[in-house]
């Protein structure tokens, strides 16, 4: 009946499956100027809605008037807080318990602010109108310094809840204070600090910066008056929870609303949050009748929406003389700017801070984290990165080497010392996560070798021997980093964004000539979900992965998800794909038992076909299975070949890796190059061997970026300084150093291929080792800490303060 | 980060550009390959009713070297600069110093004339005329005049030219010697932390003459006399080289940004020059 049958080898090589280096089916479209962006959408019709922002850091508004603006031909309508206030929506509710002005109500709190809306024929007439509408503040005293919120002096920025004790996060205990938050034992880890053979206590800044992505943030709102239907286009990370909160705000019932992330470019955590931008353009399309577009300026995108990180992090590590570490002590003073607008699931208004006990096996921690109301932009989103875990690899990865240097120990060996050993996974850390697998010290000294770190000491050694004859004014930097992530979110016992569970969801449909189409409730902003959930499909179900069209984004046809951040899309919704995959196979092998009449369990699966068992010449490729289950009555079984699953994890996944940077620095100029940089990361299961190598290298170059000079930077006034790319540091491929790949594979337990998540670790284990680098070169002139970004004014202050200049 | 409207001009000869600026005074203003006027356009710091492209006059154009005078266009972009072998062989300071400016799609559009006639101290040519001695030739209603230009440069945005006057080209002598521009800057398409352009003749063992000019280190572009005193005549011995660096750094007075503070750009400076004249005087 069945002719020959391929080598098992060919079949699955055939079916472009996990492991295999696809080349990303999005890119014919990206590099052909193809994709189909925000911005690319035109519609009969259409105005363009821009904002008024506020110079000033914080001020009171005497007056708006819009009467110019409003006699401009091609202004159609210009919105004030006033407008939006009897529809409710003059304030927004952000996604950690706070709220935040849609447009300024009475007062602006940080410069570029929205304070009115011009809604215009075109961008160009609305730029006009904003020029037109006069403003009248008066300046009242600015905050930067979140250390300064609390004086007695200190100005109140938000009045509206001046006199509220409590928050969304428990008790408040000043005007600008809006929440403390703890994880583990104060009392035992202060007992064991002050019982302790050794302890390292330095203030580890890491500054404000911002995701900066390529496409700014947008969209286009569309009210059809006569269907009552709400359609919104737009850079939403997470449409289907934009969906929910659309209704929610704005009482239009969910199924009239329809929201839409075509192409995105780029959204490191700055496309998750909801905007004035957004709410406003729905509001406008209300009033007008017509679609209308707004769309953000790098300006605007680096001045208002979501910055990241600004956590102060004061820390205190013990340890034996031996180097046994025995207890970890943080608190963090968090800057949130002006609203209280950062992404983080609403029980961890730190995010996973609390991660801080890195790779290591620390028995007894302890985290607090004080945020804090300052005249500067709202966000604190998760860059690349999963809630607050860069902030929280980038203490630990600091505190190592600070710890090292009072011990008098090699940094490498302080950490093979003191890593989680193999056996101990699941391992329940101090400050309450369960690490679900890790094998570090294989990955260390893998890691270790390829770098010849014994000859890369002997080296620094040398140079710095000549750099104290005179013979060289460079000195070399050895940038040591091992973290450990916690992506994935995640269990919907314990993680919700707004009350929605943060699981994901995936459904399927097999067509009856045997290709396939799946949706997802995420959506790619660059991942390349599209090849790669292609691949976990093709494994699971036989069929080709060129073969599987994969949909994201709207939210009329996606099963419901809590969409892409966070390095969740592999960990759940990649989880989902494969569980769907599953139950389309359990249904297929139904089909195939019926069609070669066995019974179900005497059939099994090989590749891309049920076999029955024990004579390999009878079998139903599921190409054939699909066919049937389309066109054949079977009895028992319904027809068609479909299956949808929504996939709530048992736990978060725990990526780690072993990174080592090599940097010479001039210490006169302070100018910085990156001799290698060698990235081992353990993502579990690969899905992509491509795809990883392709996120390693841009989450590194984020990070070398981070480390090296992207900030988002104040004056005392609250004048944001670092306002266009002039300043504003994003590297071309020119500033961007080669980069060495490796990995090792310890697959996730829990999950059902084995799957991590690996787009953000380069980020989070980068910054630590360009920052260590640069730390390491000076170690043997007295330097303990000096804080990012390590630009070259910077760098040159770290040799000048330590007495290297003439 | 939109520019209010305004007309557009396009003439196809100087004179076309001069009676529109005689005509329309300080609502008007020319644009060469736009880089530092597009800006702040679109952010509404300057508001010009009419712009005048550059773009369409043929004989704002080109290179030409005549025996030892070297005459370049004000339109010819950076990119030509660049490309041009006979300027590479006659003048090749100004291929060392193009290269550094900014990035190849800038260069394709950035021309010589408006990045030296802006008189933006963040700009290299500025710098670079100096070091080349390099005279400018300004066209206006009453005629052409030549400013030299180490005079043409008052403080930041004001030079020597008038409201009603183009810069048509420049020119300057055949260099010969030693060169070297060096310039620190944080990134790819970044104005330099600082930058030093540097000329060095040697006869007979001693310096016989030199230029030592300074970017984005002071409100102008800086001519460093002092700093040629002091090598013109050396043996450009280690001494005489820290006493020209230092001579160097004390006429700039750069100002605090975010490249970084006042006593770091000074260090740099210094660096810089130093690497500068070292390098010239290798190349001698």
């Amino acid at each position: 009946m069945n002719e020959s049958t391929p080598p098992k080898e060919e079949r699955m090589a055939a079916l472009s499956g996990l492991g295999t280096s696809r080349k990303r089916v999005e890119d014919a479209r990206f590099t052909q100027g193809k994709g189909n962006y925000v911005d690319d959408m035109k519609m009969p019709g259409m105005l363009f809605g821009d904002f008024v922002r506020s110079p000033y850091a914080h001020a009171r508004i005497k007056s708006i008037n819009t009467e110019a603006a409003l006699a401009l031909p091609g202004v159609h309508a210009v919105l004030t807080a006033a407008d939006l206030e009897p529809l409710g929506l003059h304030w927004m509710p952000t996604l950690a318990g706070d709220k935040q002005m849609v447009l300024a109500d009475g007062k602006v709190l940080f410069q570029g602010q929205e304070v009115a809306y011009v809604v215009a024929d075109d961008r160009y007439i609305a730029d006009d109108g904003i020029q037109a509408v006069v403003v009248e503040y008066e300046e009242l005293p600015v905050l930067v310094d979140p250390f300064k919120a609390e004086l007695d002096d200190a100005p109140v920025l938000r009045e509206d809840i001046a006199d509220q004790s409590e928050g969304a996060h428990g008790p408040r205990r000043h005007p600008n204070h809006i929440f403390t938050w703890e994880s583990g034992d104060r009392a035992a880890t202060e007992a064991v600090l002050s019982e302790a053979e050794v302890v390292a206590e330095e203030m580890i800044y890491y500054h404000r910066t911002h995701p900066c992505p390529l496409e700014t943030c947008g969209c286009v709102a569309s009210m059809d008056k006569v269907n009552g239907k709400l359609t919104v286009w737009g850079t939403f990370q997470a449409p289907h929870a934009v969906r929910t909160v659309a209704s929610l705000i704005s009482g239009i019932a969910e199924h009239n609303i329809r929201i839409v992330s075509p192409d995105i470019g780029g959204g490191f955590g700055n496309k998750v949050g909801v905007y004035p931008g957004y709410i406003c353009a729905i509001v406008a399309s209300i009033v007008t009748g017509v679609p209308v577009k707004w769309v953000e300026d790098r300006m605007d995108n680096l001045m208002a929406t979501a910055f990241a990180r600004d956590y102060w992090m004061h820390g205190k590590i013990s340890a034996t003389k031996e180097g046994k570490i025995t207890g970890l002590w943080c608190h963090t003073t968090a800057d949130h700017g002006a609203f209280d607008a950062c992404a983080d699931p609403t029980k961890f208004p730190a995010g996973f801070m609390n991660i801080c006990t890195g790779s290591y096996d620390i028995p007894t921690a302890y985290l607090a984290v004080d945020g804090i109301y300052t005249n500067k932009a709202p966000g604190g989103v998760a860059y690349r990165c999963s809630f607050r875990v860069t902030e929280a690899a980038y203490f630990i990865e600091r505190m190592i080497e600070v710890l090292a240097i009072k011990l008098g120990m090699d940094a490498a060996d302080l950490r093979v010392k003191n890593f989680i050993q193999k056996d101990q996974f699941p391992y329940q850390s101090a400050l309450g996560w369960e690490y679900d697998s890790g094998d570090y010290h294989t990955a260390w000294s893998k890691a270790l070798a390829a770098v010849d770190y014994e000859g890369l000491r002997a080296e620094q050694a040398e140079r710095l021997a000549a750099f104290n004859r005179g013979e060289t004014r460079k000195l070399i930097g050895i940038g040591l980093s091992h973290f450990t992530e916690i992506v994935g979110a995640g269990p919907v016992k314990n993680c919700d964004i707004l009350g929605l569970g943060m699981f994901d969801s995936c459904e399927i449909r097999i067509h009856p000539t045997g290709s396939a189409i799946a949706r997802l409730g995420t959506i790619s902003q660059g991942q390349g979900h599209a090849t790669t959930f292609a691949q976990i499909l093709a494994s699971e179900i036989g069929i080709p992965a060129e073969d599987i069209t994969l949909e994201e984004g709207d939210t009329d046809t996606a099963p419901y998800g809590l969409g892409t951040y966070g390095s969740r899309s592999t960990p759940v919704a990649g989880a989902a794909t494969a569980m769907a995959g599953r139950k389309i196979r359990a249904k297929a092998q139904m089909i195939a038992a019926y069609l070669l009449e066995v019974h179900d369990n005497d059939v099994e699966w090989d590749v891309d076909r049920f076999v029955v068992k024990g004579a390999p010449e009878r079998f139903k490729t599921m190409k054939e299975i699909a066919f049937a289950s389309y066109s054949q009555a079977i009895p028992g079984v319904e027809p068609g070949l479909e299956a949808v699953s929504y996939y709530d994890p048992p736990n978060m996944t725990y990526p780690f890796g072993a990174y080592i940077c090599v940097m010479e620095i001039d210490t006169d100029t302070g100018t910085t190059e990156i001799r290698q940089f060698y990235a081992l990361d353990d993502c579990g299961t690969r899905i992509n061997p491509m795809i990883i190598e392709g996120q390693v290298h841009g989450g590194l170059t984020e990070a070398l970026a981070i480390a090296l000079g992207q900030e988002i930077a104040y004056d005392e006034q609250g004048n944001v300084t670092t306002g266009t790319l002039m300043d504003f540091f994003i590297p071309t491929a020119w500033e961007t150093p080669n980069y060495q790949t490796d990995f090792t594979e310890t697959p996730s337990p829990h999950h059902p291929i084995g799957a991590k998540g690996v787009g953000e670790s380069p980020n989070v284990g980068g910054v630590p080792a360009f920052s260590n680098a640069v730390h390491d070169a000076f170690k043997s002139f007295g330097l303990t800490q000096s804080h990012m970004p390590h630009d070259h004014w910077r760098i040159w202050k770290i040799a000048n303060s330590l007495g290297l200049h003439d | 980060m939109i520019a209010s409207a305004f007309e557009y001009h396009k003439p196809d000869t100087v004179d076309g550009v001069v009676s529109l600026l005689s005509k329309w005074g300080d609502d008007a203003r020319v644009i060469a390959g736009g880089h530092s006027l597009i800006p702040v356009m679109k952010q509404r710091m300057t508001d010009i009713s009419h712009l005048i492209d550059l773009g369409g006059i043929a004989e704002l154009k080109g290179i030409s070297i005549d025996g030892d005078k070297i005459n370049i266009g004000a339109m010819t972009t950076q990119h030509e600069l660049i490309a041009s072998e006979a300027l590479a062989k006659a003048a090749p300071l100004i291929r060392e110093a193009s290269l550094q400016i900014a990035d190849p799609q800038v260069r394709y559009l950035g021309t010589i004339g408006g990045n030296v006639a802006n008189g933006d101290p963040a700009n290299d040519m500025p710098g670079l005329m100096q070091t080349l001695d390099a005279t400018y030739y300004l066209t206006g209603p009453g005629g052409s005049r030549e400013v030299k230009a180490r005079d043409f440069y008052e403080a930041a945005y004001f030079t020597a030219r008038e409201d009603e006057e183009i810069l048509t080209a420049i020119s300057f002598a055949k260099p010969s010697g030693g060169f070297a521009y060096e310039k620190q800057k944080r990134k790819i398409g970044d104005y330099a932390t600082a930058a030093a352009g540097v000329m060095i003749t040697i006869e007979g063992g001693k310096c016989k003459a030199a230029s030592v000019a300074l970017t984005n280190l002071s409100d102008t572009p800086v001519y460093c006399a002092a700093a040629v005193d002091a090598l013109v005549g050396s043996s450009l011995d280690d001494a005489t080289i820290k006493t020209a660096v230092k001579a160097a750094v004390d006429a700039s007075d750069p100002v605090a940004d975010t490249r970084g503070p006042v006593d770091f750009k000074k260090h740099v400076a210094g660096v810089i020059v130093k690497k500068a004249i070292t390098s010239a005087v290798a190349r001698a």
